[in-house]
């Protein structure tokens, strides 16, 4: 076992720069309350960490099954009210509300999933963009329920401290872009999903002749990305404590198509990238500029996607890493011959 | 009531199938879902409330200025931000959502986050058939059934509107009979921009501008473009009005309307799309369909 460890680590980490990259990044993540405990900080790597959970599951459902959803704040809203509403009304503590937020959310997915199942291309994303509207009208309708424009207030720490807080959510984080990482992976030898939802984007009439049900795994990616989105929406009501309308806003959907796509759609490190670029980046301009903060941000997207189309983490990766020609092994680029096979990269 | 009802779904639906067409027209023309396109709207009621309300200048120099000013910015943005681009589907998406946040943050810098009015284009009544209408909602129809008949005639009986349905419906075949595509695609971007920069213009009494004015207009106007079907201007101004009629219904006849007005304007699209999933005048095409 140790020993598989190890060369799992000597030869398909180290000549890997992306990967060593990523490892070093989640390390760095676990290790970074050791260096500074100012709450501020933690706060920013909490909120990305939740950010990320919401940006992959709609990378997941959007970028991996093509099913591109201009409403994913509903799963998000959904969680978070859930879990809200659970507590208000029955008192129950984060470890049993979060659960059943996340499956009302999953609820959200298959109610949603049905009429979108019938549609493509833009219709479905139009169609997915009415849903937390729909609910957000339902929100200021019934202002006695929901709280309306106040939201449910006084929820539940998740622990006593922010350091424990930010495990928590570390971890839950972790888990989960593990798990969304293997069910989306084209290449594993186990879990087809991630092979059956490219064949799905790529030719989904082509699917179907090979005896995909495509029906099936639409429906699906849509439970798995009404599941992470909503335990990330459920862990963010628990950690501002407040479960508001902004969570089924448009700009929340938006968010994560600026997040994702400005990362690189269709991979989920693009997501985690994207994430990690810009909400700090705002919280930084916060402190020098506030008035401009969003203006320069929507700059800085517009000047990169004019030169990066595909994605700032798909444009470094393009950088650092190339496949080889022949036996499709992933190398360094700076490497003249490949590390299995040696064939030559140029 | 009726009469209340009646005008106020006109000039909404007026003003909904001035942009709906403009969207119908770049996504039908580019196949880009441009989510800028109430940006410009918004620029628009924007330029006329600096103009008119800010510097005093009259009806005719502000039109003057802020239509072709309107036009020019949406021309420059194509050319230069989202043609660049073209072929990564998902980046001009995320571009037109970067700019449209350009433009309200902007805005917001300018003017401030208050809610604004400009001053009417012509103020008072007039008494039709014993109901007193405002002259300024009588203009707004009266443009835009102008404006919606250039837009007929242009599309249907100039070299132009045929190039431009041309190229819409097969953008090679059209480049391989002379018509220059990108030139197309350019003209047809300013023709969107401009019905935006017009409707911009006609609600700049009527409606309060705000940073964030774009946002409604654009999830109407896609609601509409749906119902209509995507590409197809005769489904806009049809969608147009019958979204106009479901939000003035439930403003006028359901308690706590105004909240829920959004709701039954997308209630009706998502029963429209699963009665109908190319929506009510969509071209489905025999190869998408499974």
């Amino acid at each position: 076992m140790l020993r598989r460890l190890l060369k799992d680590f000597r030869w398909g980490l180290l000549p890997v720069p992306g990967r060593l990259i990523a490892v070093i990044f989640f390390v760095a993540l676990f290790i970074f309350p050791l260096i500074t405990n100012v709450p501020y900080y933690l706060s920013i790597i909490i909120f990305c960490n939740i950010f990320v959970i919401f940006a992959v599951s709609w990378d997941l459902l959007s970028g991996y099954s093509g099913q591109v959803n201009f409403g994913h704040a509903l799963f998000f809203g959904v969680g978070a009210y859930g879990s809200a509403l659970l507590y208000k009304y029955l008192g129950w503590q984060p470890w049993a509300t979060i659960p059943l937020g996340v499956l009302a959310a999953v609820l959200a997915g298959v109610v949603t999933a049905f009429p979108a199942l019938r549609l493509r291309g833009p219709y479905l994303s139009l169609l997915t963009m009415a849903f937390p509207l729909m609910l957000l009208g339902l929100v200021f309708a019934f202002t006695n329920v929901s709280g309306g424009e106040y939201g449910i207030g006084g929820l539940p720490r998740l622990a006593a401290t922010p350091i424990g807080e930010y495990y928590i959510i570390l971890i839950v984080m972790t888990v989960s872009v593990l798990i969304m990482w293997k069910l989306t992976d084209a290449g594993s030898r186990y879990i087809r999903t991630g092979l059956i939802f490219h064949a799905i984007r790529e030719d989904e009439i082509a699917a179907r002749a090979t005896g995909i049900n495509t029906i099936r795994y639409k429906l699906l990616a849509f439970v798995i990305g009404g599941f992470f989105c909503g335990l990330a929406g459920a862990l963010y009501s628990h950690y501002t404590r407040v479960a508001g309308p902004s969570t089924l806003l448009m700009t929340m959907s938006f968010q994560a198509i600026i997040w994702v796509i400005f990362g690189g759609i269709v991979s989920i490190y693009g997501a985690v990238v994207g994430v990690y670029t810009l909400y700090p980046l705002v919280e930084i301009l916060r402190g020098i500029i506030p008035g401009y903060r969003f203006f320069i941000m929507s700059v800085i997207v517009i000047v990169i996607l004019l030169f990066m189309p595909q994605g700032i983490a798909v444009w470094i990766r393009d950088k650092i890493e190339r496949e080889c020609p022949r036996c499709k092994l992933t190398n360094a680029a700076w490497r003249r011959e490949c590390r299995a096979c040696s064939a030559s990269l140029h | 009531m009726i009469e209340g009802i009646i005008i106020s779904t006109l000039v909404r639906g007026g003003v909904y199938a001035l942009l709906a067409s403009g969207f119908s027209l770049i996504f039908g023309m580019a196949h880009i879902i441009n989510l800028a396109h109430t940006a410009f709207f918004m620029l628009a009621g924007y330029g006329m409330f600096y103009f008119m309300g800010e510097l005093g200048l009259g009806i005719a120099p502000a039109i003057a200025i802020t239509v072709p000013a309107v036009t020019l910015s949406g021309i420059l943005a194509y050319r230069f931000l989202i043609n660049p681009i073209r072929e990564h589907l998902a980046s001009v998406l995320l571009m037109t959502v970067a700019l449209a946040m350009a433009f309200q943050e902007l805005l917001l810098q300018a003017f401030g986050a208050h809610y604004r009015t400009a001053p009417a284009l012509i103020p008072g009544v007039t008494e039709i058939l014993g109901i007193r209408v405002q002259n300024q909602h009588l203009l707004t129809l009266g443009v835009v059934a102008v404006v919606i008949l250039i837009v007929w005639l242009v599309l249907t009986k100039t070299k132009l509107g045929i190039a431009i349905r041309a190229t819409a419906q097969d953008a090679e075949i059209a480049n391989l009979m002379g018509i220059s595509v990108p030139r197309t695609l350019l003209i047809a971007t300013g023709i969107a921009t401009a019905l935006a920069a017009v409707a911009g213009i006609l609600v700049s009494p009527l409606w309060l501008i705000y940073p964030q004015m774009w946002m409604a207009p654009l999830m109407m106007v896609m609601v509409i473009v749906v119902l209509g079907g995507l590409g197809s201007i005769k489904g806009s101004f049809i969608g147009a009005f019958i979204i106009a009629l479901v939000e003035t219904l439930v403003v006028f006849l359901v308690p706590g309307g105004s909240y829920l007005q959004v709701a039954f304007a997308l209630l009706a699209m998502v029963i429209v799309l699963v009665v109908r999933p190319g929506g009510l005048f969509g071209i489905v095409f025999e190869e998408e369909r499974l």
